[in-house]
């Protein structure tokens, strides 16, 4: 029994009105305002749409935002896909695809990257292309793209009209000065049609390309910050950086252990005590498609040792 | 041979399923009821009422139940639901010297009209655990009630005081004040919208906050002006009869701080005000929230800015507990994919450390 149920049921036992919940959880009137925002938020590619945002039965900071982006674009014949950190099974996406199962009833779930048309994401961005009919939505936890090196919103709007982001720039400098080269490994700040500097949520910066004339809509909520932001299809999207210290993504010495993948984002697992270690998939599905495929990586199960 | 990791929803279903066994305890003991929690945790109510925004014992009784008795996750539920309620208008302004009140009490004045009603209070009581509470008691003697005549007068304290000029006006903006629950908080945030923020703030974050500007950090002055509690009438305008039609009674505990201002050279010196509104019975967010207002104000008042009580993006941004618990609880959420890519440089700029010149070498060559 899920939560709301158990609420629905307590509730009338108890002599209360019954407790009765919309589709997709939200009201409509709320959707509409959030689907304002974000055709706005299309309208201008990288630039933060506050957004009356409402406490949702999650907590703030596990994807409020994003699910109420997805709630508001949600229609019957969608199907919806739901990862944290490239997995359909972390136990926060298994949360929220339950979240949809029971309050969007009609709305077909799915796993796989290809039959999706909308996928919620946490932290990364699926390795299979997206295609024209897909919608990309990012969980995201700070918006503000200045919000470490400037707190007050204030400011940091005002920077944003100016289009001044010097501050970041002295910041990207200061790695190199400190490091040799630029410090940030995801959520790394990227410059949306050529205007607005933006956060790509704490995505790796491996990530970063994929972003960029992606043919998908890409929408980013989020729900404690109360914004919305957006990356219209075939938009250009940079990342910053120097002509001398150009942008640069990880780049992993062996291939995934499981599907033999290279050119993937991959996970370290930690296999005994020992410093024993092998690099996975990180995207869980584009991994299990591989294996479906043949493709064996060094540490692959025997098929019937699998099952 | 590693399979990777799987069985999220069983293991989210077990979870669930020992957290309703856990909350339950020992079945042995007798369950508690909503009119139980609803009666005799009257104060928990009022508080998850009164953050939650919504005014419905039952349902926040239900909510503390559901929670545990932890009240900010009560608070949580309380305001998930909340969230999903039609709106059918906006009531009038409560009057709040129509109140009936229930306890009543000036720290400026010895004697008021309407006297000092002390009401069911903790102040004044030896703070020693009662043995005789263990066990089930027996009904507690009648008390004896102040003999406050119906609809005798009880001006507010701070009227008394502006009918001489000595206080400032309530200041108003003149406009129909935002609903904060509808728009998202842009600043600078007028008071209104302030105090809807604080209104629904945490009571310990408000809490410490006010008790910072009684230690010098935006130093007011205060005095307890008044505090009320009991119950005022509810009231909607509803535009197809052309009046309004009360909706019920509610109680609230409303806070009126009196504070120092020196004055301009346009202005004589007169005494300010810092206001606190909530839910129920609760007095030390009220008056929490008047200090926490008064600070707030500073600017309209000309004062300096020197403290973290009078800096408006800084309390109204993190006043709000249900976004507070949720963005800090989240660090339990796997973050493994940002965290490799921290390993991953923290290594590179380890073997870069040790030899500056082949660093990058030896770390490819380790890979």
């Amino acid at each position: 029994m899920t939560a709301l149920e158990q609420t629905q049921t307590a509730s009338t036992s108890a002599g209360m009105p019954a407790i009765t919940y919309n589709f997709a959880y939200l009201d409509e009137q709320t959707k509409r305002m959030i689907r304002r925002a974000i055709l706005k938020a299309i309208a201008i590619p990288g630039y933060q749409v506050p957004f009356a945002s409402r406490e949702m039965p999650m907590p703030y900071g596990w994807g409020t935002g994003g699910v109420q982006v997805t709630a508001a674009i949600l229609g019957m014949d969608d199907v919806l896909k739901v990862i944290d950190q490239g997995s359909d099974d972390t136990t926060n996406a298994v949360a929220i695809r339950g979240f949809f199962e029971t309050t969007a009833p009609g709305v077909a779930t799915t796993t796989r990257t290809q039959d999706a048309t909308v996928i919620q994401t946490r932290h990364r961005v699926p390795e299979q292309q997206l295609q024209a009919h897909q919608v990309l939505v990012y969980q995201v936890p700070i918006p503000e793209p200045l919000r470490f090196l400037e707190p007050r919103e204030t400011e940091t709007r005002k920077l944003h009209a100016l289009a001044d982001y010097g501050l970041m720039h002295v910041k990207l400098y200061e790695d190199i000065a400190r490091h040799g080269h630029i410090a940030t490994t995801y959520a790394y700040p990227v410059e949306v049609d050529g205007r607005y500097v933006m956060d790509p949520s704490p995505i790796p910066k491996f990530d970063n390309p994929k972003m960029d004339d992606s043919p998908a809509l890409q929408l980013f909520g989020a729900g404690r910050e109360k914004r919305i932001y957006a990356i219209p299809p075939h938009t250009r999207v940079v990342p910053l950086d120097f002509e001398d210290h150009p942008f640069k993504v990880q780049h992993f010495a062996k291939p995934c252990a499981l599907c033999a993948a290279t050119g993937v984002y991959l996970d370290e697992v930690i296999l005994d005590d020992r410093g024993g270690r092998m690099f996975v998939c990180s995207d869980t599905d584009y991994c299990n498609t591989r294996q479906a495929e043949g493709h064996r990586g060094e540490m692959s199960a025997l098929p019937e040792a699998a099952e | 041979m590693y399979v990777a990791v799987k069985g999220g929803e069983t293991a989210i279903r077990n979870a669930h399923a020992l957290l309703a066994e856990t909350r339950r305890g020992d079945t042995s003991v007798p369950e508690i009821g909503i009119d139980q929690i609803s009666e005799q945790l009257t104060l928990a109510v009022d508080r998850v009422m009164s953050e939650g925004s919504l005014y419905d014992r039952p349902l926040a009784s239900l909510a503390i139940k559901q929670a545990r008795g932890d009240l900010i996750e009560a608070i949580f539920l309380v305001r998930a639901f909340r969230t999903t309620l039609p709106r059918f208008g906006y009531c009038e302004p409560v009057d709040t010297a129509q109140m009936r009140v229930e306890r009543r009490i000036s720290a400026t004045y010895k004697d008021i009209p309407g006297g000092q009603v002390l009401g069911p209070t903790f102040d004044y009581t030896h703070r020693l655990l009662d043995p005789t509470l263990a066990g089930t008691t027996t009904e507690p003697p009648a008390p004896a009630r102040a003999e406050t005549e119906d609809g005798a007068p009880m001006p507010r304290v701070t009227d008394l005081l502006g009918d001489e000029g000595l206080i400032e006006a309530a200041p108003s903006t003149g406009e129909y004040p935002r609903d904060l629950t509808r728009e998202p908080l842009s600043f600078p945030a007028d008071r209104p919208l302030r105090l809807q923020n604080l209104a629904r703030g945490d009571e310990g974050f408000l809490l410490s906050l006010g008790y910072s500007t009684q230690r010098g950090y935006a130093r007011t002055h205060p005095f307890v002006g008044e505090i009320r509690f009991g119950e005022v009438e509810v009231e909607l305008f509803v535009e197809e009869l052309g009046f309004a039609v009360p909706l019920g009674p509610i109680n609230v505990t409303e806070c009126q701080m009196v504070t120092q201002f020196k004055g301009s050279s346009a202005e004589p010196p007169k005494f300010t005000r810092g206001y606190g509104l909530v839910f129920g019975q609760s007095e030390r967010k009220a008056m929490s929230v008047a200090l926490v207002d008064r600070a707030l104000r500073f600017k309209e008042l000309g004062e300096e800015q020197s403290a973290p009580a009078q800096d408006e993006e800084f309390v109204l941004s993190h006043s709000d507990n249900v976004q507070a618990t949720g963005f800090v609880e989240h660090l339990k959420l796997p973050h493994y994919v940002d965290f490799q890519a921290e390993l991953d440089l923290v290594r590179r700029m380890r073997a870069e450390h040790t030899d500056p010149v082949h660093g990058d070498a030896r770390q490819e060559a380790a890979e």
